[in-house]
């Protein structure tokens, strides 16, 4: 039930009034896309320094919290990729510039430098995408997907399988609990096992009937299988000048980065 | 296994990017073409189902529990190009708002798992479910293995991708820019994981859906059995049924054999035994073999037998390590991986020979019947 969390805190920051919240969804995605490119590109420390400078920068504002950026974003990463990057400085090879006292395992400064790269990088990565999430709304973060040039019925399949994620993720968590309800006593692990395929098992005939009741429901409105989107938001004078800036900061930061 | 942003480099995303558009193409056009108006509903509904089943907690023996990726039973009860879409647009959704695997990795994401995964888990089903009746144990079985392979051949996939970065990208100083650790640690961390944890998981998840399937809705097990009786009571071929059993040693030690492999890089020398020319002339290594003989000495000149026949015979794999890998770890597991592979396809192989004498024989014996009527 994380997921629905997730969701509903997304949904109201994407109402709240800030500058990413003004922005038109395509701009955002360009613009954020934008970052986050150099971002994976750069050679130089103070440029991904730089990049996540500009990140905070446009949380605050956008009016996204740093208590949930610091919760869902810089810890989780540090957690998951500074453990993947603690042996780095150990097995890299290179100029040793330390030694540790009882295991005389040396340190090197490429080591470092690599575990270094990495951990900056991803994180600010991981902060740029999350404010596109958050300030976005998930519909038009998908209409704006058709400025990439993806095709129509792609971004309608995305938008159905976010919409029915949460009916089956619901669905499943139904399953679950009435099944520990009716429970007394602990399941070894064979039979938690059984249970969980067979689960999957009940879940995917639901989802195949949900699916054709879903195709149903779509015939009986009209669909004949051509996908139609709107496109009714225009781009202000506002969006033009951001796009510029993203623009301006993302070439300054291939320029500096290479 | 989902990449996050900053493991990759540009230019390697930009590849994979590349590598999968043309699958997703193609899976599109084949799937318009098959269900057209169905598409919509059908792969959104699925890409929900797999990007719940990925939540799913699945208890693995020793305690812990594991994830399954579902690619397994997608392309089993989807065929593999719209399980390919299905589980892209699942990934997508993973990526770009729980923020699990990255954007511009998402094109390694998908080709990985996805492509990949879906691919080798459809055509490993197939070769080993052969026309075996829908309900056969046998299909439980090729289930179980076609979603361990695949998830393996995914983890394998990611594996070489971010071993391959430390080769190629570097610093002015020599420090690697993104995933730091070379092919010969990636390959063995990740796969070790992946062939014990989240191997498990999925076979248990590919094998026990397809299981629950037979028994309470065979028809959605038929798009990957054309054309075959629904169950025993349909008049099912009976001799299918005992495909597992006949094969259940030689699995077994297949398993082993996978399981067990990593530690033949931790064992130090050479196996006992498996001495080449050379070893005769060098005094370490002569050393060596006397020691594991109980300090009987070797013959001061190689046998003249192992010597004429040392010629006949050059392997494909040297040695264990193609001479394209540096890394001698890398090159044991490769060749462990390969020559698993041909123990497996050999089996196929086998057990298809056996299946069509067993049928032709059936044959044979229902003629005579014809007849008397």
């Amino acid at each position: 039930m994380d997921a629905l969390e997730h969701v509903f805190y997304a949904e109201e920051v994407a109402r709240a009034d800030g500058l990413l919240q003004r922005l038109d969804a395509r701009v955002k995605l360009l613009g954020l896309l934008a970052l986050i490119l150099p971002a994976a590109a750069a050679r130089r420390f103070v440029v991904l320094e730089g990049l996540f400078a500009v990140a905070v920068v446009l949380a605050a504002l956008s009016r996204v919290s740093f208590g949930l950026l610091l919760k869902r974003v810089w810890i989780a990463v540090l957690l998951f990729t500074g453990v993947i990057a603690l042996p780095a400085p150990f097995v890299t090879p290179g100029r040793a510039v330390y030694q540790l006292p009882w295991l005389g395992w040396p340190i090197t400064a490429q080591g470092l430098e690599s575990a270094g790269y990495l951990v900056l990088r991803v994180e600010t990565a991981a902060t740029l995408c999350v404010l596109l999430v958050l300030t976005t709304r998930w519909n038009h973060v998908l209409k704006a997907l058709r400025v990439l040039r993806v095709p129509a019925v792609l971004v309608t399949i995305l938008g159905m399988t976010y919409r029915y994620v949460f009916l089956v993720l619901q669905t499943a968590h139904d399953m679950f609990e009435s099944r520990r309800s009716r429970m007394v006593g602990e399941l070894t692990g064979g039979e938690r096992r059984r249970v969980a395929a067979s689960s999957a098992g009940v879940l995917m005939s639901k989802t195949v009937d949900l699916s054709s009741e879903v195709y149903l429901a779509m015939q009986s409105r009209g669909f004949r299988g051509d996908v139609y989107i709107l496109d009714e938001s225009r781009i202000q004078r506002f969006d033009w000048i951001m796009l510029a800036g993203f623009t301006l900061i993302s070439a300054a930061a291939f320029w500096w980065g290479r | 296994m989902h990449i996050p942003d900053g493991y990759l480099s540009p230019s390697t995303c930009a590849a994979l990017y590349g590598g999968a558009a043309p699958f997703w193409y193609v899976a599109l056009r084949k799937t318009r073409k098959l269900l057209f108006t169905r598409l919509v509903p059908l792969i959104s509904v699925f890409a929900a189902f797999s990007f719940v089943i990925m939540m799913f907690n699945i208890p693995i023996p020793g305690g812990t529990t594991a994830h399954p990726l579902g690619v397994g039973i997608a392309s089993i009860v989807l065929g593999p190009w719209v399980s390919m879409i299905a589980l892209s647009a699942a990934l997508f959704i993973q990526a770009v708002f729980f923020g699990d695997g990255g954007i511009t990795t998402l094109g390694a994401n998908c080709f990985n798992m996805a492509i990949v995964g879906s691919l080798v888990a459809y055509l490993a089903y197939r070769a080993m479910a052969g026309r075996s009746a829908i309900t056969s144990s046998r299909r439980v079985v090729a289930a179980s293995l076609s979603g361990y392979f695949a998830i393996n051949a995914a983890a394998l996939c990611a594996a070489v991708e971010l071993g391959l970065q430390p080769h190629f990208f570097k610093s002015a100083s020599g420090a690697p820019l993104y995933a730091p650790y070379s092919l010969g640690i990636s390959i063995p961390a990740i796969m070790i994981g992946h062939m014990t944890f989240a191997g498990l998981a999925e076979l248990v998840v590919s094998g026990g859906v397809v299981a629950y399937l037979q028994k309470a809705n065979p028809s959605l097990l038929s798009f990957t059995g054309p054309g075959l009786p629904l169950g025993p009571a349909e008049g099912a071929v009976a001799a299918s049924g005992s495909g597992w059993k006949a094969a259940r040693p030689l699995w077994t030690a297949v398993a082993l054999l996978l399981i067990l492999t990593p530690l033949g890089l931790l064992a130090a020398g050479k196996a006992w035994g498996e001495w080449s020319v050379h070893d005769f002339s060098g005094a370490a290594a002569r050393q060596e073999i006397a020691r594991a003989s109980r300090n009987v000495g070797p013959p001061s000149q190689a046998p003249s037998g192992l010597r004429r026949f040392s010629t006949v015979w050059t392997a494909p794999f040297p040695d264990y390590s193609p001479s394209f890998v540096r890394k001698p770890a890398f090159g044991y597991f490769l060749s462990a991986m390969f020559g698993t592979g041909i123990i497996i396809l050999l089996s196929i192989f086998v057990s298809w020979l056996a299946a069509k004498a067993r049928a032709e024989q059936a044959e044979q014996t229902r003629e005579p019947r014809k007849r008397e009527r």
